[in-house]
């Protein structure tokens, strides 16, 4: 389980709007990267074309074989290798609204990789556990607070074990202690060879927590 | 005179400005008003302008209505229903304003019998005796049956044509189908809610033939050359009407019942009544009714007899059957005991209804789903192709759309009347399900899309697993509705010859002659069938809105 990520030239605009003008960088196998700049700078969309989300104008992303090329939709096989590959965290989680958060972390192992439902649940509650929100797997996401809504969305997206995990701003509703237990996840999971990205304005966590800092402005990485 | 003075006097009153009348409106006038301004100059008040209007306005309709109150005592309304056609009333070909066949010249002829003026009202057949009842009109002509039920429940005048009910066949059939006892196991059509119908219904016990109900005479007639019935039990005067408009039909000369026509009204008209007696007397006496009959081609030895019999003032049994026993009389019973005949048949019906709507809606939400995933997933063409269905089935009637199903391809395909139905209803329904769900698949967030994706579902798999289940959710409170819709809206079906609720409850309306007893029941089964499901939605809404709000 091990990734490398390279993002070159990647352009991109809104109509008028210059959202990506030219970013680039390059990430190797484990190890916790942050993107960081001002809100607007694009490290949002810098995430959801790498995750196969977003159409770019020019660049090319290549994640270990795979190359996502600019301008044209992506193929099938493309986006289910992708999706093999690349987990995403979003900012708001986007749990699904029907489903308890075990059948949240379920779902995907049971329809996309064809596990048993009893395999799925049994390791869904593993990662439940791991990340401190095991007495939740019944709750609906409307029951869930915004820490508890951020670990089992963790949880759903490492149920399919993606060796590249990205996380949009994921320190923005946790307080000072809850960053620190997000901080020392993020770490154990970068010992296993895993790598992150995110994308974060708190710099103190940037700091104490990733390996390395990307800053972003104008949609550049500088 | 009188109102026109008393218009001048108001007329005056209103001119002047701030009168006293004009003033003293009323406490609800005068505190619209707001108050005049203080000026030591006389001002016109323009604020009273708005009450003189009102007054003015409501003097002016008061007038009216006395005077075309007035103007209805010098008339006789009477109700008819063109749909019937000639010879009895139909849209004179020459200006479709205009009615024109024998029940016309018959109004006339009464009307002028009591020096009043006739003046015509569309009403449909089924209904004349319910509009009679109310005082929409005085009296009803339009081919009205001389039933026992009738003449228990209204005034009906002497009778003035007798009619003889006959059976018609395919040429092929008319050597072995001759009485209603060689039909046995064959199905016969009839116009719903009439004497022959209710013949049939003895019929059906008697000799195990299948009554089917028309809602018009036409169709029983081009069923029956489709195959689709075996015979037609009507009147003899529709009977030679389509004979000689139709090839391959032979009308058999044995009358199963005779019969008569009469005028209808209300039984607090029964002066009225007498004088349209007299008049109608009077007419077979003197040959104009024979001239009115033999100009519109209907004139038999049976008149001849029946107005003997009627102007020597000897009494006339309503019907006279040559085959079974005369058929009950609904009216005749007590209300109880016909409310108790006619129960079983209307559970029956209610059974038809339900069963018919619980199909046509699960065939709808089937289609509608895949109409409306069709139109959201689909490439360019398909959802040209959907939109055109769905804005074509939500664009036309669907009377319109079932009458083509069933009589329209019939020279294509000749569809049972009941998978019609359900096809017809299930096809319009399933229009405005995709809508439904069109709207519900939108409304689920982009967020829940894009987390499916990434984790790696395809879009057949986000479809089935989070957008369709949240979609379902926000379509529930609306396909409830609609199912509801459809449960009353099956009630179209019985232009097909599906008896169900609606139809049933008319039939026993007319032959009791209330719709009070019938109307009731219908309403109670119909909330017995609508209730438990609205209060099973309204449950699971709640359990679901309360999962993902």
């Amino acid at each position: 389980m091990s990734t490398n990520l390279h993002v070159r030239d990647l352009r991109l605009k809104r109509g008028d709007r210059t959202i990506l003008s030219g970013t680039t960088f390059s990430l190797s196998a484990g190890g916790v990267a942050a993107l960081m700049g001002p809100s607007g700078s694009g490290k949002t969309t810098v995430l959801r074309a790498i995750a196969g989300l977003e159409r770019f104008d020019a660049g090319t992303i290549v994640l270990n074989e795979l190359t996502l090329n600019a301008g044209q939709r992506h193929s099938r096989h493309v986006l289910k290798t992708l999706r093999r590959q690349v987990g995403l965290v979003f900012q708001f989680h986007h749990l699904f609204e029907h489903l308890s958060a075990l059948r949240n972390i379920t779902l995907a192992p049971m329809h996309v990789l064809g596990v048993s439902a009893s395999v799925a649940e049994r390791r869904a509650m593993e990662l439940l556990e791991a990340l401190g929100v095991e007495h939740r797997a019944s709750a609906l996401p409307r029951e869930l607070s915004g820490g508890e809504a951020q670990r089992v969305a963790i949880a759903r997206a490492l149920a399919v074990d993606p060796p590249l995990l990205m996380m949009d701003e994921p320190t923005a509703s946790l307080d000072p202690s809850r960053r620190n237990e997000l901080g020392e996840l993020l770490s154990r999971l970068a010992d296993q060879n895993r790598t992150i990205l995110l994308t974060t304005h708190d710099e103190e966590f940037a700091r104490r927590w990733t390996t390395t800092i990307l800053r972003v402005n104008e949609g550049v990485v500088v | 005179m009188k109102k026109r003075s008393a218009r001048s006097s108001l007329l005056f009153s209103l001119r002047v400005g701030p009168h006293p009348h004009a003033l003293s409106l009323g406490g609800a006038a005068s505190r619209r008003c707001p108050p005049a301004p203080r000026s030591g100059r006389r001002r016109f008040p323009f604020s009273l302008v708005p009450c003189v209007l009102s007054l003015f306005c409501f003097a002016s309709a008061l007038l009216l209505f006395c005077s075309s109150a007035h103007a209805k005592q010098q008339e006789l309304t009477w109700a008819g229903d063109p749909e019937g056609g000639a010879p009895f009333v139909e849209a004179d070909p020459a200006d479709p304003n205009r009615v024109t066949g024998f029940d016309v010249e018959i109004a006339e002829l009464i009307a002028k019998g009591i020096s009043r003026t006739p003046r015509f009202l569309f009403v449909p057949y089924a209904s004349i005796d319910q509009a009679i009842e109310r005082g929409t009109a005085d009296i009803g002509l339009s081919g009205m049956e001389d039933t026992p039920a009738r003449r228990a429940a209204m005034a009906t005048t002497i009778p003035y044509y007798a009619f003889r009910e006959v059976l018609t066949v395919r040429d092929g059939d008319a050597g072995t189908l001759r009485h209603l006892s060689d039909l046995k196991g064959r199905r016969v059509g009839t116009l719903g809610g009439t004497m022959a119908y209710e013949i049939l219904l003895q019929a059906e016990r008697h000799y195990g033939l299948r009554a089917v109900s028309y809602d018009d005479d036409v169709h029983p007639y081009s069923d029956l050359l489709l195959g689709r019935v075996d015979a037609v039990l009507l009147d003899n005067v529709l009977a030679e009407r389509r004979r000689k408009n139709m090839t391959g039909i032979t009308v058999q000369p044995e009358a199963v019942a005779t019969s008569h026509y009469v005028g209808v009204l209300a039984a607090r008209n029964a002066s009225l009544r007498d004088a349209a007696n007299e008049v109608l007397r009077s007419a077979m006496g003197d040959g104009t009714l024979e001239r009115i009959f033999r100009k519109w081609g209907v004139w038999n030895d049976d008149q001849p007899a029946l107005y003997a019999k009627l102007v020597a003032r000897q009494p006339v049994p309503p019907v006279s059957m040559s085959e079974l026993d005369r058929p009950i009389a609904v009216a005749t019973l007590s209300r109880w005991q016909a409310t108790v005949r006619y129960i079983p048949s209307l559970i029956r019906a209610a059974a038809v209804t339900l069963v018919l709507s619980c199909l046509a809606m699960a065939l709808a939400v089937t289609l509608g789903v895949l109409i409306a995933s069709g139109r959201v997933y689909g490439t360019a063409i398909p959802r040209l192709a959907l939109t055109g269905y769905v804005e074509l089935m939500r664009g036309t009637p669907v009377l319109l759309q079932l009458f083509v199903i069933y009589y329209g391809l019939a020279a294509v395909i000749k569809l049972p009347a009941f998978v019609a139905a359900l096809v017809g209803l299930a096809l319009n329904y399933a229009a405005y399900e995709s809508e439904i769900y069109r709207g519900a698949l939108e409304a689920v967030p982009p967020g829940q899309l894009e987390a499916a994706r990434t984790l790696g579902f395809s879009e057949r798999q986000v479809l089935r697993l989070v957008r369709g289940p949240q979609a379902f959710r926000i379509a529930l409170a609306p396909m409830t509705n609609d199912f509801v819709a459809l449960l009353k809206d099956s009630s179209l079906v019985s232009v097909l010859t599906v008896v169900e609720l609606t139809k049933q409850t008319q039939i026993f309306a007319t032959n009791l002659g209330s719709w009070v007893i019938p109307g009731t029941l219908c309403a109670t089964i119909y909330l017995l069938m609508s209730l438990p499901l609205s209060a099973l939605a309204r449950r699971l809404e709640r359990q679901w809105k309360a999962a993902t709000v």
